[in-house]
């Protein structure tokens, strides 16, 4: 964390004087210096801020359906009637771990319901208010309980590019030792498994390594089950320990066994992993904060112990999770009839999606955009790494009102039939004016 | 070799043992009196009317988005829940110097409070500033006082076990030698565990000494509307405290008064001196949320807000509020009846003296132990108890059991 001593001057000079002054003494928070708000954060004040009509903003993390909103699943919608009927719903605390049925049935959808590892009772699964939620725990247990004897403090090693919020995650739970492994390469427009093993070659035993099990964001470039065997052969050879992130799961294939197959493949490998999901996406339940950390262990003598240090850390970060969003999870993974509906809509999603990177590939084929554009129908899920660099990116802002991550990375289902053309048209010129 | 071979089981949180316990005992008569929630008379879980109203009108509204909340919280939610804590016409509100962050609960209000403190007060990253909280006071605060990464973390005295009263004199002594700039988590109301609160007067002693001394105050409310019945009474503390100027923080909780356990609402009020330093303490919040949740539950605030903002909802909320006070007040008022009628050595007076939840019974560990061993009355080992648990088809056997607990052992 950056240490930020400079007090503001300008404060020194004010004068308060208004009802419960305080005596005219300066106020206690003189130190407290304005945070630079994250990339994504003044990228929307821009957005909201532009008057244009045609302005888009594709760097949103929303799935967004063709009217441009995102919305509720209609099995979702029913659930949550039938729910709120429920008369035996009781209003008490959750357990801090979460509900049982819920972490069962998320424990099940990245695991396999066969694995070995649940089993053998070594599998740990906590409900948790989210991803970054999900994320955090996973953090703070590590720093808390990784290799007890020596003090662990890092390092912890990220992908080029990850989520920016990922560092600030770790470090808040006290790991300040983050590094990164070379990940997507510009000029291959995918991932470089050379370079990355070569960066995990040189961490240190004990280095936590964050992947990406599937819809890496923001790229959209995902891992061949060949470099996942090369990777984990590596992890192990060296003594890493692989924390998985898993985010918005069936949203890249439609298929949620295909897209958990990193996980599951770790596992069968008798590997420990933490992995943190989230059902936001996959169940439009964004604004409910339904997040899952896994944990797969090496032995059940442990589970009581690590589940006991679990509870302990989340009675003083936030208590108990919230119930509703998994609730509605757990009702819809517990029947057989419900995930076949769920899966129907999840498929539409998806198809939807690829059918935005194909029309969006042609549009750019037939204006003569430079380059090649078949890596956007080789990538799936949400988002889609465009190859433009900054200042095509800043180009595109500023001129054409079309709003990208400043990586290049855009949110494909923002893209519908009232701008997909304007939007072709003006990546095309980003290519082709000169900057 | 699993990397986690040499974690050690932690010790169980006791309140959830109690209930484990409980739920295994098969004793007929078993009463559970050390639950943390709220119980009807026939001992139910009550989901208040308006809140099933309010939610069928969620349900219903076809307008509203499913996107991510803010990172700090639904803006309508926010400014409700300070305005309900500060008042109505609360200049520091007019002036643009208050804002409320939404959080997990109470729980997430007071850690996103203390993140912000250990990283922004009384210096940078100071993570020696003295954090004093009630002997005794909730278990949790310590925890999160400590895992926010305060080092020092000491009581001040409150509890008076031989008058079962608040040992003012070392409430005042100790804000006195405390170091300058220390933080003190008060309760706003209906202390927990002791459910004794300091009288008006009290409370401007405490006030003017924190004052002179440059003390911090964190308040905990979570039982606003509550412990009198009355919102505003309940708020008295919190509202003189801005009233004098003091710059704090409230970390307020919905999960008693809205019955809203399991959806996890809860905001951080910041009351600052001026417009300009909220703005940068806000941004800085915004990192800590970021980091810790990202982005908070959506259901239980909107709930919330909706009844807040909504003038007719409001005083729905408000009567259930005061039928839940009202059954309290009233098992209190029987409970003490009944003692004294069963001429239950000591005096009695407490009971109906402390507000809310929960009493400290004054009970010892022995006399605790028998409670739950031989009659099969289940309450926290500090003799607390939670009046909720008390019906009235319970109530003569638990004063039998308080009764023949102090007779028979000392």
């Amino acid at each position: 964390m950056k240490k930020m001593n400079r007090p503001d001057s300008k404060l020194n000079e004010t004068e308060v004087k208004q009802n419960g002054d305080a005596g005219g003494q300066l106020s206690v928070f003189t130190n407290v210096h304005t945070a630079a708000g994250s990339p994504e954060k003044r990228l929307l004040s821009a957005f909201k801020k532009d008057t244009n009509p045609g302005k888009a903003y594709l760097a949103g993390r929303e799935y967004y359906s063709e009217d441009g909103k995102t919305f509720e699943l209609r099995l979702v919608r029913r659930i949550k009637q039938q729910l709120s009927a429920d008369p035996t719903t009781r209003p008490e605390y959750p357990s801090p771990l979460g509900l049982t049925e819920f972490t069962r049935r998320a424990t099940e959808v990245a695991l396999g319901k066969s694995s070995r590892a649940i089993v053998e009772e070594r599998v740990l699964g906590v409900q948790t208010p989210g991803f970054t939620a999900a994320v955090r725990l996973g953090a703070e247990l590590l720093r808390n309980w990784y290799d007890h004897c020596a003090a662990w403090c890092g390092p912890v090693y990220l992908s080029s590019p990850c989520d920016d919020s990922l560092a600030g995650i770790f470090q808040a739970a006290g790991i300040q030792d983050i590094r990164e492994y070379y990940y997507w390469d510009d000029q291959q427009r995918g991932v470089c498994l050379d370079k990355l093993l070569e960066d995990l070659l040189k961490a240190p035993e004990r280095s936590v390594v964050v992947l990406s099990a599937s819809a890496h964001y923001p790229t959209g470039a995902d891992l061949s089950h060949n470099q996942w065997t090369v990777i984990t052969e590596l992890i192990m050879r060296r003594r890493l320990f692989p924390f998985l992130l898993l985010p918005p799961q069936a949203l890249c294939y439609g298929n949620v066994e295909r897209e958990a197959w990193p996980v599951q493949y770790c596992a069968s490998q008798g590997m420990e992993l933490l992995c943190a999901q989230s059902f936001s996406h996959c169940f439009g339940l964004y604004g409910e904060a339904v997040g899952h950390l896994l944990c797969v262990l090496k032995q059940n003598s442990l589970l009581l112990s690590v589940q006991s240090q679990a509870a302990t850390i989340v009675k003083s970060l936030w208590a108990q999770p919230s119930a509703g969003g998994a609730n509605i999870v757990a009702t819809v993974l517990s029947n057989p009839a419900h995930v076949v509906e769920w899966k129907e809509e999840v498929k539409h999603i998806v198809e939807r999606c690829m059918l935005i990177r194909e029309l969006l590939r042609e549009r750019l084929r037939l204006l003569g955009a430079p380059g090649c554009w078949d890596r956007l129908t080789q990538q799936s899920g949400l988002y889609c790494n465009t190859g433009l660099n900054e200042d095509q990116v800043e180009f595109l802002s500023q001129r054409r009102h079309v709003y990208l991550l400043p990586s290049g990375c855009l949110n494909v289902s923002a893209i519908n039939g009232r701008n997909l053309d304007y939007i072709a048209e003006s990546i095309h010129r980003a290519l082709t004016t000169s900057l | 070799m699993s990397l986690f071979s040499e974690v050690p089981q932690a010790p169980p949180v006791a309140v959830f043992k109690l209930s484990a316990d409980f739920r295994e005992d098969s004793h007929p008569q078993k009463v559970n009196l050390g639950v943390g929630a709220y119980r009807t008379d026939e001992c139910l879980p009550w989901v208040l009317p308006v809140v099933k109203k309010v939610e069928k009108l969620i349900l219903e509204d076809s307008s509203l988005n499913h996107e991510y909340l803010p990172i700090l919280g639904l803006p309508e939610f926010r400014s409700a829940s300070s305005k309900v804590a500060l008042g109505d016409d609360c200049a520091a509100i007019k002036d643009n110097r208050v804002v409320g962050v939404q959080a997990l609960g109470g729980t997430g209000a007071l850690r996103i409070g203390a993140e912000f403190l250990r990283r922004w007060y009384n210096g940078v990253n100071n993570t020696a500033t003295p954090v004093y909280v009630s002997a005794p006071t909730w278990e949790n605060h310590n925890s999160v006082f400590a895992d926010a990464g305060f080092k020092d973390i000491r009581p001040y005295h409150y509890w008076d076990a031989a008058n079962r009263g608040l040992d003012l004199a070392g409430l005042l002594d100790d804000l006195e030698k405390a170091p300058e700039h220390s933080i003190f988590v008060l309760h706003a109301c209906a202390h927990n565990p002791t459910g004794t609160d300091p009288t008006q007067e009290e409370w401007k002693k405490i006030a003017e000494i924190m004052k002179r001394r440059n003390l911090f105050v964190f308040f905990d409310s979570a039982y606003q509307g509550f412990a009198s019945g009355s919102l505003d009474k309940d708020a008295w503390a919190i509202r003189y405290f801005v009233s004098e100027g003091f710059e704090l923080f409230v970390a307020q909780s919905f999960s008693k008064n809205f019955g809203l356990y399991n959806e996890r609402v809860g905001n951080l009020t910041i009351v600052a001196q001026d417009g300009e330093n909220l703005t940068r303490i806000l941004s800085q919040m915004e990192k800590i949320v970021r980091t810790t949740w990202s982005n908070p539950p959506s259901q239980g605030a909107r709930i919330v807000s909706k009844t807040l903002n909504c003038p007719e909802l409001f005083a729905e909320w408000k009567g259930n509020v005061k039928t839940m006070a009202d059954r309290v007040l009233l098992m209190r008022d029987q409970l003490k009846g009944k003692l004294q009628a069963l001429n239950t050595p000591g005096t009695w007076e407490h009971i109906t003296q402390q507000i809310g939840m929960f009493s400290f019974t004054g009970l010892n560990p022995k006399q605790v132990e028998f409670m739950i061993k031989e009659r099969h009355v289940y309450l926290m080992a500090s003799g607390r108890i939670n009046m909720c648990g008390l019906t009235s088809s319970n109530i003569d056997y638990v004063a039998q059991s308080i009764h023949d607990a102090v007779t028979k052992v000392q």
